[in-house]
């Protein structure tokens, strides 16, 4: 039977077909899919990590037990994974492991769009590069079965529309598979210098081997149409240029990028007259085939930044551009991404951004859009778990230059476990004085609503232990800590009034369900429902517009009357609004 | 050798655009095409623009179309149309639903809401507009909207002749169901009414 799968529904697919034990992984737009579909099969161990090293060492724990594991993150969680991954390239593996990275070219929801294909180059891990939903599937098998053949960690590297395009893929049936023995091994995993030194030769050897296998694996193959020109492509690139050239091209079309086959390369290229390199982002195949002393076209005319389609290809390569209808575009209004009608985090950054003199340190999450208009409460995003830490650094240096300023660090529930925690650890050792506010949803929003350590629940449904920010940050020696409701802004008032007098670090928690949670049984024991909806008295609006520069998506200031108005569709009743006027024009009706 | 379709469908977040793409694929799955859909995710939850492209054809490659490559643009918004114009054909087609929505910077007053827009795009493009929210409303529930516009969508593809009602089905809690195979219905007959 075919399906119409993503390409992360087809990994979660090939990876309860091929009898995995074991997946972890830290939600990541557009990775996070590929835990969520694996969460439904009870016979594999599901969990959503704090973060994504921690994914990668439980998954890696995993196979060193004996079990076939995967992890799963997006191209910058790999970043904060990169330490057990490059140890894990020397040690190799028990059962089979495939590490799923997903990248995000055209930064769709990304903070950078790093090739991540260098990192398997660079931890010297066979790495695997899927360009459609089946392939994504079988090559989870493939993957694992190379894992345990070779004794190597395989990185699967996908891209955004990998992930998230639907294709057909054909459904099989689960190879049960029998967990591999685990044997105490100081030699393999007991990574101390000594042992590294030789596993480091080990692993060379094993290169070799990989290499070999990749000069003969089907994974990569050679469809043979004209050769006059000639085109090799990995990853999503391949359907484009497979697209653009069609039959008056021959194609290398590599599935398996790390280690590249370079005999196959030499071989494809000879019999071609123009070889073509087609793949997004960096030239990280072009620089192998031009090592190899072979003259290619790639990077020089084909953009390295944002993702590709058949059309841009076309355009680079060929000159010749599209015919296009050809219109004023200029009219057309922009339509950012805004925090959602009754969403928690409104009334903190629009109580926020009226304090004068306040760097503001963000992170990663819905919050971030408190930095966009009409809010703009936010100075800086960088990372997951940045806000606390960049603030650390920024105020110490104020401080010893006299610098008068106080900084704000803002971050969400699953970031503070996700890297928060560490820094807010630095906050208290290295004694800065800055404000740290965790803005606690209940859930990981923007990713979709995915359970964390805070939620109560696991992965797979299971209740667990609600982890408590508040004890958390007391124990990491904060002594002023205050918890307020986000949606009462005089409360949140008080707490900026109160946090901005200590000359000790605080910490700040608004507690309050996402806007669009589907409640849990504790959320429902501790919240109130928001009821009714807010209505505008358009004879008593003045006009000032605070209710307009809330940013609610429910609230429009209406030119020609020069009165603002409330869509009863959209409003949720949070009640922002009527705390934000001055006039006591808008109230709550229907509660 | 059936030559690759390409379906352009934009909206906004919340609209439905992904829940029409679903049913728009899985019915031409069932009808024997080989077919590919792309979508976003992440951001555009947030009431940002959407877009999800459905490819058919014998043999689909690419998942992703660039500019000047759809053969139809559905737009659930009528500013959205405009912005994704430059991704049609030029001898292509238009379904637009009559309906706005409002961005952040013109609830704010900060931007004014184009004026014409679909008089704009009708000069340009074989345009179909239909109010699918009028439509939609009048039998009973404006979020049918989406499947109003697949309707029309399928009207204007000619690809009538796939069994939709069984792919709504498929798609949609049963007691929706109905109501959703007569927004369908709805939106084919209003291109009839469009092309008149």
């Amino acid at each position: 039977m075919k399906k119409l799968l993503t390409g992360n529904e087809a990994v979660a697919l090939g990876a309860y077909e091929a009898g995995v034990h074991f997946a972890a992984a830290y939600p990541g737009t557009p990775s996070t899919e590929i835990l969520e579909n694996i969460a439904p099969y009870k016979e594999i161990i599901a969990e959503w990590s704090p973060n994504e090293k921690v994914a990668f060492e439980a998954a890696f724990g995993a196979s060193i037990a004996g079990a076939r594991s995967l992890a799963a993150m997006k191209h910058v969680g790999l970043n904060v994974a990169a330490d057990p991954f490059f140890t894990a390239g020397y040690t190799g593996v028990n059962g089979g492991m495939v590490l799923v990275v997903a990248d995000d070219p055209g930064l769709h929801s990304s903070q950078n769009e790093q090739d991540s294909r260098y990192y398997a180059k660079h931890a010297k891990v066979a790495m695997l590069e899927p360009s459609n939903s089946q392939e994504a599937k079988d090559m989870v098998k493939k993957a694992l079965e190379i894992s345990e053949k070779y004794d190597t960690l395989v990185m699967m590297r996908m891209t955004t529309r990998v992930c998230h395009s639907k294709s057909l893929v054909e459904v099989g049936e689960r190879q049960e598979v029998e967990l591999r023995p685990y044997v105490k091994n100081l030699q393999k995993y007991y990574v101390a210098p000594a042992v590294a030194k030789q596993l480091h030769v080990k692993l060379e050897e094993r290169l070799k081997k990989l290499e070999e296998f990749s000069n003969e694996t089907e994974l990569n193959y050679i469809e043979w149409n004209d050769r006059k020109i000639g085109v090799i492509s990995s990853g999503v690139a391949y359907e484009y240029a497979r697209e653009v050239f069609g039959r008056n091209a021959s194609y290398l079309k590599l599935g398996f990028t790390y280690p590249l086959p370079s005999d196959m390369i030499r071989n494809f290229a000879r019999e071609v007259e123009v070889l073509y390199v087609v793949e997004e982002l960096e030239p990280y195949i072009e620089e192998h085939v031009k090592a190899l002393g072979i003259e290619c076209i790639g990077k020089e005319r084909i953009p390295n930044i944002w993702e590709l389609n058949p059309e841009i290809i076309a355009t680079s390569l060929f000159g010749e551009k599209t015919p296009t209808i050809d219109y004023d575009k200029s009219v057309v209004v922009n339509r950012p991404p805004t925090l959602c009608a009754g969403c928690p985090h409104r009334g903190f950054f629009y109580e926020l951004g009226r304090r004068k003199n306040v760097m503001i340190t963000g992170d990663i999450g819905c919050y971030t859009l408190g930095g966009a208009d009409p809010l703009n409460a936010m100075d800086t995003t960088i990372c997951m778990g940045a806000s606390i830490s960049v603030g650390h650094g920024a105020k110490k240096v104020l401080d010893r230059y006299n610098k008068n300023m106080r900084v704000v660090s803002v971050i969400g529930d699953s970031t503070f476990f996700h890297t928060g925690i560490n820094s807010l650890m630095d906050v208290v050792y290295n004694k800065s004085n800055i404000i740290t506010c965790i803005l606690d949803n209940r859930v990981t929003g923007m990713t979709g609503h995915q359970d964390n350590p805070g939620t109560g629940y696991t992965l797979q449904g299971e209740m667990t232990e609600m982890v408590d920010i508040p004890s958390i940050v007391r124990a990491l020696g904060i002594k002023h800590v205050r918890t307020v409701n986000p949606l009462k802004i005089n409360e949140l008032k008080e707490a900026f009034d109160w946090a901005f007098e200590l000359n000790e670090p605080s910490v700040i928690i608004t507690r309050y369900p996402c806007a669009l949670k589907k409640l849990s049984e504790f959320d429902k024991k501790e919240f109130e429902p928001l009821k009714g909806k807010c209505e505008i008295d358009s004879n008593k609006c003045i006009g000032c517009k605070r209710c307009v520069n809330t940013g609610c998506p429910a609230i429009q200031f209406i030119k020609s009357e020069r009165k603002s108005r409330i869509d009863k569709v959209q409003c949720v009743g949070c009640n922002l609004c009527v705390q934000v006027c001055p006039v006591n024009a808008i109230s709550k009706v229907g509660e | 050798m059936r030559e690759t379709k390409s379906i352009l469908l934009v909206g906004v977040g919340g609209q439905g655009t992904i829940l029409a793409s679903k049913i728009l694929s899985d019915g031409l799955v069932e009808a024997g095409y080989d077919v590919k859909m792309s979508e976003i995710h992440g951001m555009s939850q947030r009431g940002g623009s959407v877009s999800t492209q459905v490819r058919y054809g014998d043999k689909v490659y690419s998942p992703v179309i660039g500019k000047g490559q759809a053969d139809i643009l559905v737009s659930f918004e009528a500013m959205e149309a405009l912005r994704y114009l430059e991704y049609l054909k030029p001898e292509g087609r238009v379904v637009v639903n009559d309906y706005k929505i409002p961005s952040a910077p013109i609830l704010m007053a900060k931007a004014d809401y184009p004026e014409d827009v679909i008089g704009t795009i009708k000069k340009k493009a074989k345009t179909h507009v239909l109010d699918a929210a009028k439509i939609a409303m009048e039998l009973g529930n404006i979020k049918a909207m989406n499947i109003v516009l697949l309707g029309a969508l399928v009207k204007a593809m000619g690809l009538t002749d796939i069994d939709w009602e069984e792919a709504i089905r498929n798609n949609v809690k049963d007691k929706f169901v109905d109501i959703n195979i007569k927004a369908f219905h709805a939106g084919m007959d209003a291109v009839e009414l469009a092309e008149a």
